[in-house]
């Protein structure tokens, strides 16, 4: 979350204060107190009680009717022996690979030929519109896009002489149309993402190197691609975290089907849940994502060195 | 890379200064000597992209308007398939079960409005409230002084690290020990009183605010709270107007959480009713003009509320990529 606090300064040095102000200052504590207040509700109700139940509960065994029992690791034991949350995980990570590696590709292409041709806002805006609805659209649309038979895609692939997809209906394509759809509505907002960090490369790299007679691919690699690695390292932080928690696209389209097939972890939470009815296993699911996330954050904030940058 | 060293040192923390920045401010891009090949080809991809970007709504709409009927014969011409209103009067329930099932919708009984107004409740007070908490706290966070206030802040910078699915589970549980099962306050609840992100967010442009402003609002006597509500509060207009359409956004795209605690027509937002309304197809194959109709309806107001502050929102998107 670096890469905002440091962008702002206060504008009056503290030693000038006032003496009104100065009187003023242990005052603060009682109203601060106040203004915080609500948000302090919302922060420990809705965010660390939960985090501390969860992990509670997925000790526990409880299906919501009877009161719940302590049964130690035992959810954890059936996880690690469950071939379908292994399963879940493997999907989860397929489609994060895909979602991720095709988007951030798309996305640096569209950024920089937005650079490169226009900086015009409508262009943006266009570009930024698929972000705006929501994922239940998105997949609704592209469930009807794709339909084997009436779908104008598969007509188009039959007008270039290809064999029809089901996209959604069979068991290799339904977590790439997936990962797609969801490439199809982040790709314009991660690029506008990037955007903002090639905005941020002094132009006069680009004027020196070419007076050197660099190439576009040689300014590309040198310039644009180093410079760009840490706010790269954060898009792909945080889109790698959203892409992990993917369920929606899942949920209104092949509901984790044909078989298993896009059986994604947090669609497996859910129906552990809400069709078992087994909270305690539910929670030692999301500990396990939880879990996940938190090293994948881990590394990636490693080998991508987010924080830092080569412009000083 | 060692000609670089010249170089201001800009780093990571500038995607905070693209704020609602005039884009003619940034720098020219490269100056057009040679239109050449490149830039054809170039134009061609952004082209191809845009349109990728664009076909899938006006293929909603195309749809939304033809008959179901129609489809079947005529899948892929770009103007409607035997024009009719028929998807739009199914999704709002203007049509009798008899004339629906005719027209290939499944005859159960929908109630777009129901749903309509249920996801503008939830948005609008989500938003209200959740951007108003945020603001209160952003201010004690940024203007006001107090021990402990970097240690708190910490905490709240904490929570936008947890993952969203994992509060889930434990709030529905909460949710339902509240007894606010299936209802309109049950789904609004968990975000009704801030948003770690919107903290952060406000808190950078209230610390921006000039002390010297607040100070003479304080010699002639005015308190902090009065200096909040009738300084800061209007000097970040514009911020707090950006994340609070985010913040609608946002809530009115939401779906796995409303999906857990709603499960009538008394809590149903548009979202789930989406999702509900595909789960049940008629037989013979789904109600495809029905479904872009209902999809259309719940897009439609996100497209609106874009064409009006498209320049905002899509300025604002240096900062968001910590949501």
């Amino acid at each position: 979350m670096a890469i905002t606090s440091p962008g702002v300064a206060h504008s009056a040095p503290n030693g000038r204060t006032s003496v009104d102000a100065r009187r003023r200052r242990p005052d603060d504590t009682k109203l601060a107190l106040l203004f915080i207040l609500p948000a302090v509700i919302g922060l420990v109700v809705f965010y660390f009680w939960p985090l501390a139940r969860g992990i509670w509960l997925s000790f526990t065994s409880w299906d919501l009717l009877s009161p719940s029992q302590l049964i130690g690791f035992a959810n954890y034991q059936r996880m690690f022996a469950d071939p379908v949350f292994w399963n879940a995980v493997q999907v989860t990570l397929w489609y994060v690979v895909l979602n991720i590696g095709i988007q951030t590709i798309v996305a640096l292409v569209i950024a920089v030929l937005m650079q490169r041709l226009t900086q015009s806002t409508f262009v943006r805006s266009l570009i930024l519109a698929p972000f705006l609805v929501s994922n239940v659209v998105a997949a609704l649309v592209f469930f009807w896009i794709l339909d084997f038979q009436l779908g104008i895609g598969n007509q188009m692939l039959e007008w270039i002489g290809l064999d029809r997809i089901g996209f959604f209906t069979s068991e290799e394509w339904a977590i790439p149309t997936i990962a797609l759809v969801n490439v199809w509505r982040h790709m314009g907002y991660t690029a506008l993402l990037i955007f903002a960090g090639l905005q941020a490369i002094p132009a006069n790299l680009y004027e020196a190197a070419r007076v050197d007679g660099a190439s576009e691919t040689r300014m590309f690699t040198g310039i644009t691609l180093p410079l760009l690695r840490p706010i790269l390292g954060l898009v792909l932080i945080i889109s790698v975290i959203g892409s992990f928690q993917v369920f929606d696209t899942v949920s209104v389209t092949t509901g984790g089907g044909p078989v298993n097939a896009s059986r994604v972890l947090q669609v497996y939470i859910y129906e552990n849940a809400f069709a078992q009815f087994d909270f305690g296993y539910a929670s030692a699911l999301s500990v396990a994502m939880l879990a996940i996330l938190v090293v994948v954050t881990f590394f990636q904030y490693r080998i991508t060195r987010a924080g830092q940058t080569d412009l000083n | 890379m060692t000609q670089l060293q010249g170089a201001a040192p800009l780093g990571a923390t500038v995607v905070a200064e693209h704020g609602p920045t005039d884009p003619r401010d940034q720098r020219p891009v490269r100056g057009r000597k040679k239109v050449g090949i490149g830039k054809v080809i170039a134009w061609i991809v952004m082209v191809i992209i845009l349109v990728i970007t664009i076909f899938p709504f006006y293929w909603m709409l195309r749809t939304a308007l033809s008959s179901n009927g129609a489809l079947y014969g005529n899948s892929t011409s770009l103007l409607p398939a035997d024009f009719s209103w028929g998807g739009f009067e199914r999704v709002f329930g203007l049509q009798t079960v008899d004339e629906a099932i005719a027209q290939g919708g499944s005859g159960a009984k929908l109630d777009f409005w129901r749903y309509l107004l249920n996801s503008v409740v939830v948005a609008t007070c989500v938003t209200v409230f959740q951007v108003f908490f945020s603001a209160m706290a952003a201010y004690a966070f940024s203007r006001l002084r107090w021990r402990g206030r970097n240690a708190v802040f910490g905490l709240f910078l904490l929570s936008l690290m947890v993952p969203v699915i994992f509060t889930l589970l434990p709030n529905f549980l909460l949710v339902r020990q509240l007894g606010l099962i299936d209802t309109l306050l049950g789904i609004m609840l968990p975000s009704l009183f801030m948003a770690p992100f919107a903290i952060f967010f406000l808190r950078q442009f209230f610390l921006n605010v000039p002390h010297e402003v607040e100070e003479a609002a304080l010699v002639d006597g005015a308190s902090k709270v009065r200096v909040f509500f009738s300084l800061i509060v209007p000097m970040s207009a514009a911020p707090i107007a950006t994340i609070s359409i985010l913040t609608y956004i946002t809530s009115w795209n939401d779906y796995f959480w409303p999906l857990m605690v709603s499960y009538t027509d008394d809590s149903r937002v548009l979202t789930v009713a989406l999702g509900a309304f595909r789960a049940q197809s008629p037989q013979g194959g789904p109600d495809w003009a029905g479904l872009m109709a209902a999809t259309l309806i719940a897009a439609l107001p996100m497209i609106v509320l874009f064409a009006l502050f498209a320049k905002r929102i899509v300025n604002s998107i240096g900062f968001t990529g910590l949501k």
